[in-house]
């Protein structure tokens, strides 16, 4: 195995049914599902009125007033989570020298939610084309830019390494944290702050996926409603929410004797230049950067152990990515299994990629693969074990997830269980 | 190993608001004319703020067709004329090259601003049902890095960075990290148009925009009567390729090359702790093994904001001494294109190496107290093998790179 690569120590997650790691995978375990009708705003007029929302109370998650004030509810969600992965990797803050700690945070949307509340206040709902700026709050400028996100993420860290914020639409979790391991791998830092969030269920998100009908509209049974793989599936239920990670060089995990959930070993991203919200069948460009991953990470695809698909619930992406899977991995296709947890905390954008890093983390420390939840009826089109409705325990040596997202973007990233190339 | 093949700029495109191609922004900014004028897309007289930097005479509708002209906002449409132009000028036929070769790096620092307010409007004014279906993939921070990579078929490593004005530079730090893994093409740069009506409402609340109206003396970065900047459009987006790649393909030797980059952060407000600025010198001019004394000219971030400005030119002096490297801030001519600044900074880099000249920073009246730089007024000639070119994004983003001649 290569060189290139970072151990994850600490993991923190902000999920829809779930705030905080230990839930979050208990809930990934049962096989619950977090999506249910829209709650955070009246979607009364709306097609899709489903998503899987995250149970927030700011104050109970630790943020003062003055931080609820000037932060998005997605800054919010990458705070809480940052607190908890910093907490849980035990890296106190002056531990580590700042300058060697970066932030590598990716959103799809960034600071939609506040950006359209004040515009209903500076417009006078949707009234005025020239808005009235003394209506707008101190903080809107924070809104405006995403960067925002990383520099919240800096200050809870006492980060002063390379910080940014990644927005590849969909595919910016997993683009994020492969941004971060490398930062690390080429000696820009030897601490990252790694993850991704999106608080993306307002009026306007849901407005546009109604427009291209990418969203379920199974609003009578809106917890059954995200359904990848099973012929029911009518599109992605929406989700929000934030996984960061603590990403370390191996050498500085191991000398202050860090627990390792997982190493990070492999990561390609490849486009598919053909639409913007359009996936060929054949999946060429998705098993591309999957072949490339494990180029890079030096593994042959007999060597994974599980598959986190991108799983999103389109008929779309489901025959895409089967095949992309069928073509990067070979027979060894046929006998991995491959699920997604889109179908219990819904497709939060850009966040999502993150939390299905941090499910694959808990996978390889666990030994257990979460379920496709709502799996009941397997598309007969497609011929891979999807993992329906329980989990299963399995030696998750090495873990591949994959991503998929508007703008032809495919990502595929690899994690192993710590120590295993070295063992090699 | 081709970790040290270096990475060389082998097209540039530009579009700001002096002038809408390469050639009319750099003949108006060695002028010294300026961009900045009264806000005309809209009404802007409830606005405390009356100037920006527009880009005037860009006509997209003359290289982008109308079913894309549609699909796309403002931001991308920038991106999408630059980057064909750029093309163009490197002599690329993408189509001639492998597809997974090819990237396309960009930054952004608050996306299709414009397009999404008037989807918003349509929701909130008339309702879910009139939101258009190209909200989806006009609006959010990757549709120009997706449109450029559809556009001309490139299926490589792709990628978005946001770190507002910062953000120009860490995307080509980011191609030159493609070139190194596998790319032999990389489309980077920037390009942002931060000014509807409520992208620039939003831009008033963070109270650094300068409410003068005098064109001429508003954006005075350095200056004794800074008050803060004037935002605008607008970029520049560049191929880059790995030094094989050009000379293997029988083009000319390019612009120039990309030598060093760093990016760092501040400390939380209050930490008392020295700002990142000096620290991002420090590593772009180390990773380009350059010493301080090698550098010609440093095109300086400039905020136009005295405490910002006080604190980059005490970072300048701390690497090179005071007053000994020329210190040129030439986007007071056109305002802070945000993602797009940056990159205008650098193709001015590249420009002046190619015709041995220094733009000058003509806001410039008398320097800030405390300010001890060399700062360039007028155009003046001057032989550029090395340029400096700083960055600094809102709440603590720095970055820095190093461009040499070939």
């Amino acid at each position: 195995m290569s060189d290139w690569g970072a151990v994850v120590t600490g993991v923190g997650v902000v999920a829809p049914g779930a705030v905080g790691r230990a839930a979050y995978w208990d809930l990934l375990t049962a096989g619950r599902t977090a999506t249910r009708g829209i709650t955070l705003f009246d979607a009364a007029g709306f097609q899709s009125r489903i998503a899987a929302e995250v149970d927030f109370d700011p104050a109970a998650a630790g943020l003062t007033p003055h931080e609820v004030e000037r932060m998005d509810r997605s800054a919010q969600f990458a705070v809480v989570a940052a607190r908890e992965a910093l907490a849980d990797a035990g890296l106190e803050p002056g531990q580590t020298d700042p300058e060697r700690v970066g932030v590598s945070i990716g959103s799809a949307v960034g600071c939609t939610t506040r950006l359209e509340d004040e515009y209903v206040m500076v417009s006078d709902s949707g009234k005025n084309w020239e808005v009235t700026p003394e209506f707008a709050t101190d903080h809107l400028y924070r809104a405006l830019i995403p960067s925002t996100l990383a520099v919240e993420v800096a200050w809870t860290a006492g980060a002063e390494g390379p910080t940014t914020v990644v927005s590849t639409g969909c595919t910016s979790g997993l683009d994020a944290v492969g941004h971060g391991v490398q930062l690390i791998s080429e000696g820009a830092a030897d601490v990252v702050i790694a993850g991704a969030t999106d608080a993306p269920i307002s009026p306007i998100t849901v407005a546009c996926f109604d427009a291209i009908g990418a969203t379920s509209r199974n609003n009578e049974d809106a917890a059954h409603s995200s359904r990848p793989f099973d012929r029911d599936r009518d599109g992605f239920v929406l989700g929000e929410g934030s996984a960061v990670l603590v990403l370390e060089s191996r050498e500085h995990a191991a000398r202050r004797g860090a627990h390792g959930y997982a190493e990070i070993i492999g990561f390609a991203q490849r486009s598919n230049a053909y639409h913007m919200t359009g996936l060929k069948p054949d999946g060429l460009d998705m098993a591309e950067a999957i072949e490339i991953a494990m180029r890079r990470a030096g593994i042959t695809p007999d060597m994974i152990s599980y598959v986190n698909a991108h799983g999103s619930g389109t008929a779309q992406n489901d025959r895409h990515e089967t095949a992309a899977v069928k073509k990067a991995l070979g027979e060894a296709a046929h006998r991995v299994p491959v699920s997604s947890i889109k179908s219990m905390i819904g497709h939060s954008l850009g966040a999502i990629g993150a939390l299905e890093v941090a499910a694959c983390a808990l996978a390889i420390e666990t030994d257990t693969v979460p379920p496709t939840a709502n799996l009941q009826h397997q598309d007969p089109a497609l011929d891979l074990d999807y993992v329906p409705l329980a989990a299963r325990k399995n030696v998750n040596d090495i873990v591949l997830s994959v991503g998929s997202g508007f703008g032809g973007f495919q990502s595929a990233m690899l994690l192993a269980r710590p120590g295993l190339a070295s063992r090699k | 190993m081709t970790k040290n093949r270096r990475t060389v700029f082998s097209g540039v495109s530009a579009i700001a608001p002096n002038g809408s191609t390469t050639k009319e922004f750099w003949d108006a900014t060695l002028n010294g004319v300026s961009g900045i004028g009264p806000i005309s897309t809209f009404d802007a007289s409830g606005y405390p703020v009356r100037l920006a930097g527009q880009v005037a005479d860009f006509a997209p509708r003359d290289s982008i067709d109308g079913r894309l002209m549609v699909q796309t906002d403002r931001w991308t449409q920038l991106g999408l004329v630059a980057a064909a132009r750029a093309l163009e000028d490197a002599e690329i036929d993408p189509a001639a090259l492998d597809e997974y070769d090819m990237s396309v790096i960009t930054a952004t620092s608050s996306g299709g601003n414009e397009f999404g307010q008037r989807e918003i409007q349509k929701l909130w004014d008339k309702g879910a049902r009139y939101v258009g279906p190209y909200q989806s993939i006009a609006w959010f921070y990757a549709a120009t890095t997706g449109q450029i990579s559809i556009r001309h078929g490139m299926k490589g490593a792709c990628g978005v960075l946001v770190g507002e004005q910062a953000g120009g530079l860490d995307a080509l730090g980011q191609a030159r990290r493609a070139l190194v893994d596998d790319a032999t093409t990389v489309v980077s740069g920037g390009t942002d148009a931060p000014l509807g009506p409520y992208a620039l409402a939003c831009h008033v609340s963070s109270r650094l925009l300068t409410e003068r109206q005098d064109p001429v003396r508003a954006y005075r970065p350095f200056d004794a009567e800074a008050d803060g900047y004037v935002a605008g459009e607008g970029g520049a987006i560049f191929i880059l390729e790995a030094e094989d790649t050009v000379r293997a393909r029988d083009a000319g030797p390019g612009y120039g090359v990309l030598a060093g980059y760093a990016a760092t952060f501040d400390p939380r407000p209050g930490s008392g702790r020295e700002p990142g600025l000096r620290r991002a010198i420090v590593r772009a001019l180390a990773d380009a093994r350059v010493d301080p004394s090698e550098v010609d000219v440093v095109f300086a971030d400039g905020l136009g904001v005295p405490e910002a400005d006080r604190a980059e030119a005490e970072a300048i002096s701390a690497v090179f001494g005071a007053r000994r490297v020329p210190v040129t801030v030439p986007k007071c001519l056109v305002g802070r294109l945000h993602a797009g600044g940056a990159p205008l900074d650098v193709a001015m880099a590249l420009l002046s190496i190619r015709d041995s000249v220094i733009p000058g920073t003509p806001s410039l009246g008398e320097l800030a107290p405390g300010i001890d730089l060399d700062v360039v007024r007028e155009t003046r000639q001057a032989t550029v093998r090395t340029a400096l070119v700083l960055a600094r994004g809102f709440e603590g983003f720095n970055a820095a790179v190093v461009i040499r001649s070939v």
